[in-house]
């Protein structure tokens, strides 16, 4: 049957079942918005600004694992999808991104709404394609699809031009693909998975460092079982939160440079380390040099062999996926005569209780100022820790990360490797659509919600009723705290002067707003808006401690177990 | 250290500049790289040379490997290998100069390919110490132009990059 391009997009997205496309019509995508409104196998969501299009589309992805999907069209709608895009890519999020361009006889004319979109996106993409012909428009698209999913996930854009969406040719959805040039490992090296379990297996001070691809491939239950097994302490990264159950007693919570006491010393004297989806990363380890100071041995599982020994070399690398390393690894484990040395193991933990007893993330909730990291707890109450939470970046993301424990992996949302503030009103509203009975809180601060602030409006067209955790400390606090530490005490730019009232903005867009003040009101607040106003997107706007810091703290460029503790200061 | 690595890659619109935008993002460095088509239409083969420590070559090669349209990425410096430049120099060529350019241009091996009466154009292929021990034979007042190819590179006997 002969299609025009934009059907074949259309249905394109419908043989791949997505059910929603986030995204902003324009003039380069018109043939295609109007094949979609013809259809009603998927749904639109019409975002107010490409960028958040792009958040949302992620989010979607990231508490689901199925592909997010957006639209944009050419020029800039393409450049403001870019902050979108580059975020996801550094967390390695599998995305669909169709983008219009302008007419290919136009392009590299300087064409109306004409830019680059396959050279501007290249290097935050995990592959880009431009269409120029009808034929291989199909072909494209399930190209995109698979490379966004298999492998190390990632972004994937295709830009059409707009006159390839009304040519027609035959179209048929080809049902596998075939490239020679492109075939992710799965299967882990089994000589390389049975040294890992007798190395494992001799460790004294042994540790579980587990990150994001533990939350990526679906790992969850099989390093919780391999955990176990081994009785071992186990440590997530920002990105690996919900990897394993933060509750749980094997679980010494975050480590880096928030991490927690307890999780960094484990981390820096450690004898064997077992990395599981994690890349070192220098918000993770600190200083490099500091940390191969103990001389510990490391495995290292991961799917991205270039994420294998870049910062820190490694004695056991094993690339593969994740899920299918973890089951012959555990089979390897239960067929093996050895079991973990229990005397080591005993006195192991005993050190890390040692090291627990700290409690580096108290802090002291007065009467008179509610401090932030309380709101978290109370929300984490009041939600009974069930609640998916998105974050934006800065001191609130920390402190949500540290006291919101979460048990369930895809329950928490941040953008980890970019730091983009302005994701967590566009996180919020992909997670509800993609899990549309869903409790979804998003914690913020009030420079970051201004970022995509806008978004109030889709999330009014939508329904979504999403609770907001305004933590307004009228300042960038950790703009703020990083020139507290290291700039001496000059907070250039960083105090936020002529703040809206956020109730009003709140009710302006339909919804409902709170504003809270004192310790005593944090908890019945929480109570009414997730129960009362269950319905209702409800922003709650707390006004908190000015001066709160985030610790434990390793500053950029020390060692692991060089941290700042509250106490200390 | 130096090492030449040899790349095959679908032969795509664009292909070229997500190697040479890699090497960029990631601050590798190249000290050349060429590109062309092989005898399949459809692949390109590439040779890059590049300097770094050991972990950086690595990681070279498995950002390279990354990359969605690379097929095969092979470090030929590891192994027995064979390296040829190609260069054209234009040079002045009157006079007594003339009899001599073309003595050593015969001694390197090379070839005159353009002549006038005032000028030779020289066609050499060799390692690129060859090409840069040409150019200090000859009198430097003496070039009017010089063009590299940058390095191609092979590797020997069995040792072979194919799809």
């Amino acid at each position: 049957m002969q299609l025009t391009g934009a059907e074949i997009v259309i249905r394109c997205l419908q043989e791949e079942k997505v059910e929603y496309v986030f995204g902003y019509p324009g003039g380069s995508v018109l043939y295609i918005y109007d094949e979609l409104f013809k259809q009603d196998k998927f749904k639109h969501v019409l975002v107010r600004h490409e960028q958040a299009a792009v958040h949302a589309a992620d989010a979607y992805s990231r508490s689901s694992n199925k592909i997010g999907v957006c639209m944009v069209t050419s020029g800039p709608g393409v450049t403001n999808a870019v902050t979108g895009i580059a975020t996801a890519h550094m967390d390695s999020v599998p995305m669909v991104i169709i983008s219009g361009q302008v007419p290919t006889a136009y392009i590299g004319q300087d064409a109306f709404q004409e830019c680059d979109t396959v050279g501007i996106t290249r290097p935050c993409v995990k592959h880009n394609f431009l269409v120029k012909d009808v034929r291989d428009l199909a072909i494209t698209l399930k190209k995109a699809f698979y490379i966004a999913k298999t492998g190390r996930p990632g972004p994937v854009l295709v830009d059409i031009p707009k006159d390839i969406t009304n040519q027609k040719c035959e179209f048929e959805y080809p049902k596998a693909i075939a490239m020679r040039s492109y075939n992710p490992v799965v299967k882990g090296h089994s000589g390389q998975i049975k040294k890992a379990v007798q190395m494992l297996l001799e460790a004294k001070r042994p540790m579980i460092y587990a990150g994001g691809g533990v939350i990526l491939s679906d790992a969850a239950e099989k390093l919780a079982k391999l955990a176990r097994t081994l009785g071992y302490p186990v440590t997530n990264t920002l990105m690996g939160l919900g990897g394993y159950p933060a509750t749980d007693k094997q679980s010494l919570g975050m480590l880096g440079m928030h991490g927690t006491y307890e999780a960094n010393m484990a981390m820096q004297n450690c004898d064997v380390l077992i990395a599981v989806g994690a890349r070192f990363d220098d918000r993770v380890i600190g200083n490099p040099v500091h940390f191969a100071e103990i001389p510990r041995k490391i495995i290292h599982i991961d799917i991205d062999p270039s994420s294998i020994s870049k910062r820190v070399k490694v004695d056991v690398p094993i690339v593969g996926n994740l899920p299918d390393v973890l089951d012959e690894l555990q089979k390897l484990l239960e067929a093996s005569a050895g079991v973990p040395d229990p005397k080591a193991l005993a006195a192991w933990w005993k050190q890390i209780d040692e090291w627990r007893g700290k409690k580096s993330l108290k802090y002291r909730q007065g009467k008179d100022v509610i401090m932030p990291q309380y709101v978290v707890e109370k929300l984490y109450e009041v939600t009974g820790g069930e609640a998916f939470v998105t974050s934006d970046v800065g001191q609130h993301q920390m402190w949500a990360a540290q006291y919101y424990k979460f048990d369930k992996p895809r329950r928490w949302i941040n953008s980890g490797g970019l730091g983009t503030m302005g994701v967590g009103l566009p996180y919020a509203m992909g997670v509800r659509f993609a899990n549309p009975k869903a409790t979804v809180a998003c914690i913020t601060g009030e420079a970051s919600i201004q970022m995509n602030i806008q978004e109030l409006s889709t999330a009014k067209q939508f329904r979504l009723p999403i609770k907001i955790i305004n933590l307004n400390n009228r300042y960038l606090g950790m703009v703020r705290q990083w020139q507290q530490m290291f700039h001496g005490n000059r907070y250039a730019e960083s105090y936020v002067d002529a703040l809206p009232d956020f109730v009003k903005l709140a009710e302006s867009y339909g919804h409902v707003g709170m504003k809270i003040e004192r310790p005593a009101d944090v908890e019945p607040a929480l109570r009414e808006a997730f129960t009362k106003h269950k319905n209702d997107l409800v922003f709650m706007d707390f006004l908190t401690d000015q001066t709160a810091n985030v610790y434990p703290m390793v500053a950029a460029g020390k060692g692991l177990s060089e941290m700042i503790l509250a106490e200390e200061l | 250290m130096r090492h030449i690595i040899s790349i095959l890659i679908e032969n795509e619109a664009g292909a070229l500049s997500r190697v040479s935008g890699l090497f960029s993002a990631r601050a590798f460095n190249i000290e050349s790289l060429t590109v062309a088509p092989t005898e399949d239409a459809s692949l390109s083969r590439m040779t890059i040379v590049s300097t770094g420590s050991d972990e950086v070559i690595e990681q070279i090669t498995k950002q390279l490997n990354k990359l969605i349209d690379v097929v095969k990425v092979v470090d030929l410096s590891e192994a027995a290998h064979i390296e040829r430049e190609l260069m054209l120099v234009k040079v002045r060529a009157a006079g007594k100069d003339r009899e001599e350019m073309k003595r050593i241009a015969d001694i390197f091996r090379g070839r005159i390919i353009d002549v006038t009466d005032s000028t030779y154009v020289i066609e050499l292929t060799g390692n690129g110490s060859k090409l840069d021990a040409f150019l200090e034979a000859i009198d430097r007042a003496l070039i009017l132009e010089t063009v590299r190819t940058g390095v191609s590179g092979i590797g020997r006997g069995d040792r072979i990059l194919k799809v």
